[in-house]
């Protein structure tokens, strides 16, 4: 095109490209592109709320949630959760302050919690399946399984990732990938905890209700 | 667009994700304990049966789950509008608009198709 | 094929000689012809020695233009075998009448319709889109890459390892014989007990990662990538409609994985989700998988109408007419697309006031896309028309989608969809709104950006055969469909008894073989013009005269896309360039930061398609094996924290001056 190599005689040149390298400093899309992911796994959730709720009152002439369900067993696991929630918050303020050891110490405990959690839902599901009330035997118990099963394996595969990350951390500390690995870490554990939120509501209190 | 602006940041001036991404100590505390109450009462609730009503339980439930939701994303998840240009809280808003539409959606199709092709049928008006 | 009954082996699960038909000539001689071509392309690769070349410099590419080129040869290659499946359905149904059974049996016949609009929509349509996406919008936006560039990599590896298992299904085994959406109870293990449904479950999950990540990849790119001065509201429509696309890909694709994944556990774990029994409800699943099918309409259409967008107003040579409308209009049906979905299943009886909720709200959302129909009208009017061939595609698509979208606001009435539901007219709808919208504009695209990737223009003269035939074989191959449709006469019938009905469908079969003929004359009219490129060259990068940024780099653009970021004062930004006088910078070129090629996406994707192949079969320990290798694979990939290096200032400075030559030769 003859007309873009001319020059206009006199006038101001507007500015069309930065002379220095614009900043696109590596991963400044992480925490945008993984809240993105967190936000499609809750549409996963949220099919499965959609199914458990459409089908959870399907019992088959099976138990219904008041022959199976232990509330206690479910705020102790709720406690569990929630702990492990405050304490990757007090890991993320020890790797803002800098301090590697910390940093891992808290993780650990997170990661201990995660652990006591899955054990607790694992017991439970091990009891209803030894009381014959198996994902196959009713609609409501294939959705209660698999609802909270599929939180389950998140927490697991979280557990997975906390082990990965942490021995990162020993190899290579606080640099900034790591950051923000753990940045990411962080918002998938309390994005679990909040779906959690919506199973000892949704599944478990109101189930005990019907 | 709230974001309008990210767009034209000046070379040198892109503020690093961390920065604003941490939260306090007190944050934490304060959310902690938001969300302990606010798991204590709904089984408190549902064990000890106290409204008497299971409907009305089930509300007040489900009301202290959606407090509880926003707590977490406050204090845990430290939403707001400024975290990169609104654009988190953007997909946040739109996501929940999906899943409510999703879920209210499915249980109002599916209720109708319930009620319209499966009538129950009482045996005792039978012939 | 398979007989159910047949007992797994521990090494073999249910796979066994049975599986391969060597009954059928059909796919016997199809499968010569793709053993002998994938030898033919296999000789030519080693002879001239380009393995390496293919290795380094494609497969295991992380440049978005480099993948955008193989997300649409994949997807050009996939419309073959999907049209060839078309085909045959054509001939079938034109030749089964007056007792007799035509030359496909039942089993044969189910699979075909299944598999073409399972391969039609995710391996032809998805590819192409996603492809173009990935071409185009870095470029417009300014950028140099996606946000991440190696999961963009991973991504169309993922949606290949889909487009495998489903070329697998062909020659092991067989494919699912439900129709596209796999229906249950049908789809459920009772009814389908062979592995057809699996292939088409794996083959969709596999297929998935790849689509919501690249969703994830390319919003996260418009968001944050953008060059300095590009506000949202001065981004080119393009863009827009892709950042729409993807934020509906990313919002339903994860319900289209629960749904298949809650079919997988019906048909693997024996659950009751969409069983008939304990508690299941079939209807659910159509009632979820519907709340995905119907924004992957728009996930198709929209980009589409960027497309059109950007063509109708550079062949106007004009300002698109209302841009801001054209935003809202495509952010409103963004939304609305998700209030819609059960006007796909009308008939199942959720009573008036379901119905008819969502009879309004299917018409309400023609009124957005009526807008945008008059926004490029407006562009046209009194515009200086360049009848080239991007802008002829786009007129019959105005043409044609018109009346793809009147039948589907009549099959948005409650009551005459209980009469037409399931019926041809329906199939005539679709493949109305699918061809005359989807397809022309990628074809429009295509050919609009072709000079872009390669550097040379498309010969018009086999271009101009390839739309004619395109455009009177789409006429003929689905009015017909209309007319039938509305005898009453249902989609998926393999014979007839009436044989009045037999002349609409050797009109259809005829429209078939035009459209046959519009393929041959498009691939004829690529190899040609690979030929002639030295004719066809375009030095300028600009052959259009071009509006938007993608037009101010050379063609193909030099990996780094843009030696200098550029900054953007209007929404025609390189129009606006032009006009005001832009110099192109010939020196102060510094070092380009780029991420590295890295094999581990092909890697992953390649497991993933053992993985697949394990589990359709139930080879247990295969799939444990896999399963294991790919999370092996990733966490060591995240060992790995050297991803980038710089492209060095002197390589910048020889491609930017040989750039500066070539300009001063062609008297530019």
């Amino acid at each position: 095109m003859a007309s873009t190599m001319t020059v206009p005689q006199g006038g101001e040149a507007p500015v069309f490209y930065l002379k220095d390298e614009h900043p696109h400093p590596e991963g400044h899309s992480t925490p945008l592109g993984f809240w993105l992911y967190l936000m499609s796994d809750c549409l996963i959730f949220a099919i499965l709320f959609a199914i458990y709720g459409v089908l959870g009152a399907n019992y088959a002439a099976g138990p219904a949630p008041k022959d199976l369900f232990d509330l206690n067993l479910v705020a102790l696991n709720t406690a569990m959760l929630l702990f492990s929630s405050i304490t990757f918050g007090f890991a993320m303020l020890e790797m803002a302050k800098g301090k590697v050891a910390a940093t891992q110490g808290w993780l650990a405990v997170t990661g201990l919690f995660g652990l006591a959690f899955l054990a607790i839902e694992l017991y439970e599901f091990h009891h209803l399946i030894s009381l014959g009330a198996t994902p196959q035997r009713s609609a409501f118990l294939s959705s209660f399984f698999v609802l909270v099963g599929t939180h389950g394996l998140h927490v697991a595969f979280g557990l997975v990732w906390l082990t990965v990350l942490m021995t990162q951390l020993a190899r290579h500390g606080l640099i900034a990938a790591n950051r923000r690995r753990l940045l990411c870490l962080s918002m998938f554990w309390h994005f679990l905890d909040v779906i959690w939120i919506g199973v000892f509501t949704f599944v478990y209190l109101m189930g005990m209700l019907r | 667009m709230s974001s309008e602006t990210n767009a034209q940041h000046q070379p040198g001036y892109e503020p690093q994700p961390e920065d604003e991404a941490h939260g306090s100590f007190r944050g934490y505390m304060t959310g902690f304990g938001l969300s302990v109450i606010l798991t204590a009462i709904p089984f408190w609730l549902v064990m000890s049966g106290a409204l008497g009503d299971n409907q009305l339980t089930g509300f007040v439930v489900m009301g202290f789950a959606v407090v509880q939701i926003v707590v977490h994303m406050i204090y845990f998840l430290h939403m707001n509008g400024r975290v990169e240009g609104g654009w988190t809280l953007l997909a946040l808003v739109f996501t929940v608009i999906v899943v409510v539409i999703t879920l209210a959606g499915s249980l109002w199709v599916m209720y109708h198709l319930n009620t319209n092709m499966m009538p129950v049928h009482d045996m005792r008006q039978m012939p | 094929m398979t007989d159910a009954s047949v007992a797994t082996s521990p090494i073999f699960g249910k796979l066994s000689l049975a599986a391969f038909p060597i009954h059928e000539p059909i796919l016997v001689a199809t499968f010569a012809v793709v053993v002998l071509g994938g030898a033919a392309v296999v000789g030519a690769l080693t002879y001239y020695r380009l393995w390496g070349w293919l290795w380094r410099d494609w497969l295991t590419s992380v440049d978005h233009k480099k993948i955008g080129i193989m997300y649409m040869i994949l997807g050009l290659v996939m419309l073959l075998r999907g049209f060839a499946d078309a085909v045959m359905m054509r001939i079938q149904q034109a030749i089964a009448f007056n007792g007799s059974e035509g030359y496909l049996n039942a089993h044969h016949y189910d699979q075909l319709f299944t598999v073409h609009g399972v391969i039609m929509i995710f391996f032809v349509a998805m590819p192409l889109v996603t492809g173009l996406m990935n071409y185009v919008v870095p470029l417009q936006i300014g950028a140099r890459d996606v946000s991440f560039p190696f999961l963009n990599n991973f991504s169309f590896w993922m949606t290949t390892a889909g487009a495998v298992l489903v070329m697998i299904s062909l020659f092991v085994g067989e494919f699912a014989r439900t129709g596209w959406l796999a229906y249950p109870p049908l789809s459920g293990i009772s009814y389908s007990p062979e592995v057809g449904v699996d292939y088409y479950i794996w083959a969709l999950q596999i297929a998935g990662v790849g689509t919501t990540l690249s969703g994830i990849n390319l919003i996260c790119t418009i968001v944050k990538m953008r060059c300095p001065g590009m506000s949202l509201m001065k981004m080119p429509v393009f863009t827009w409609t892709s950042l729409c696309t993807n934020v509906l890909i990313v919002a339903t694709f994860p319900v289209l994985t629960a749904v298949l994944a809650l079919l997988t556990l019906d048909r693997y774990v024996g659950t009751n989700f969409f069983t008939n029994d304990f508690g299941g409800n079939p209807m659910m699943y159509v009632n979820l998988i519907w709340i995905w099918g119907h924004p992957e309409v728009y996930i198709l259409i929209l980009p589409a109408f960027g497309i059109f967008s950007e063509v109708v107003s550079t062949f106007s040579g004009k300002r698109l007419f209302g841009y801001t409308s054209m935003v809202y209009a495509t952010v409103v049906i963004t939304i609305l697309s998700y209030l819609v979905w059960l006007h796909h299943f009308f008939t199942m009886g959720s009573g008036a006031s379901v119905n008819s909720f969502f009879g309004i709200t299917t018409m309400i959302i023609s009124i957005p896309t009526g807008a945008k129909i008059f926004n490029w009208l407006f562009t046209m009017y009194r515009g200086r028309i360049r009848f080239e061939l991007p802008m002829m595609w786009t007129i019959a698509f105005m043409l044609t989608f018109v009346i793809g979208g009147m039948t589907g606001v009549l099959l948005a009435v409650p009551p005459a969809d209980f009469v037409l539901h399931n019926s041809l007219f329906l199939v005539a709808h679709f493949h109305n709104v699918i061809i005359g919208g989807v397809l022309y504009g990628l074809f429009a695209g295509m050919i609009y950006w072709w000079p872009k990737a390669f550097g040379f223009r498309l010969h018009p003269l086999l271009g101009h055969f390839s739309f004619w035939f395109w455009t009177l074989g789409f006429l003929f191959a689905f009015m017909p469909l209309y007319v039938l449709g509305l005898m009453g006469v249902t989609r998926r019938m393999r014979v007839f008894d009436d044989p009045s009905l037999q002349i609409w469908f050797i009109i259809a079969g005829f429209g078939a073989f035009l459209i046959l003929l519009g393929i041959v004359s498009f691939i004829a009219q690529i190899a040609y013009s690979i030929w002639k490129r030295d004719e066809l060259r375009d030095l300028t990068g600009d052959p259009w005269d071009g509006r938007t940024l993608e037009w101010a780099t050379s063609s193909p653009p030099p990996a780094y896309n843009f030696a200098f970021t550029p900054v953007v004062h209007d929404n025609d930004a390189w129009t606006d360039m032009k006009r005001r006088g832009y110099v192109r910078p010939v020196d102060g070129f510094k070092p380009i930061h780029m991420p590295k090629n890295t094999p581990t996406g092909l890697v992953l994707a390649g497991i993933s398609v053992a993985l697949g192949f394990a589990l359709i079969w139930h080879i247990w320990w295969l799939a444990a094996v896999s399963f294991a290798a790919i999370l092996v694979v990733a966490i060591a990939h995240s060992f790995n924290y050297h991803r980038d290096f710089h492209i060095p200032a002197e390589e910048v400075v020889a491609a930017e001056n040989a750039r500066t030559r070539l300009l001063a030769g062609s008297g530019a």
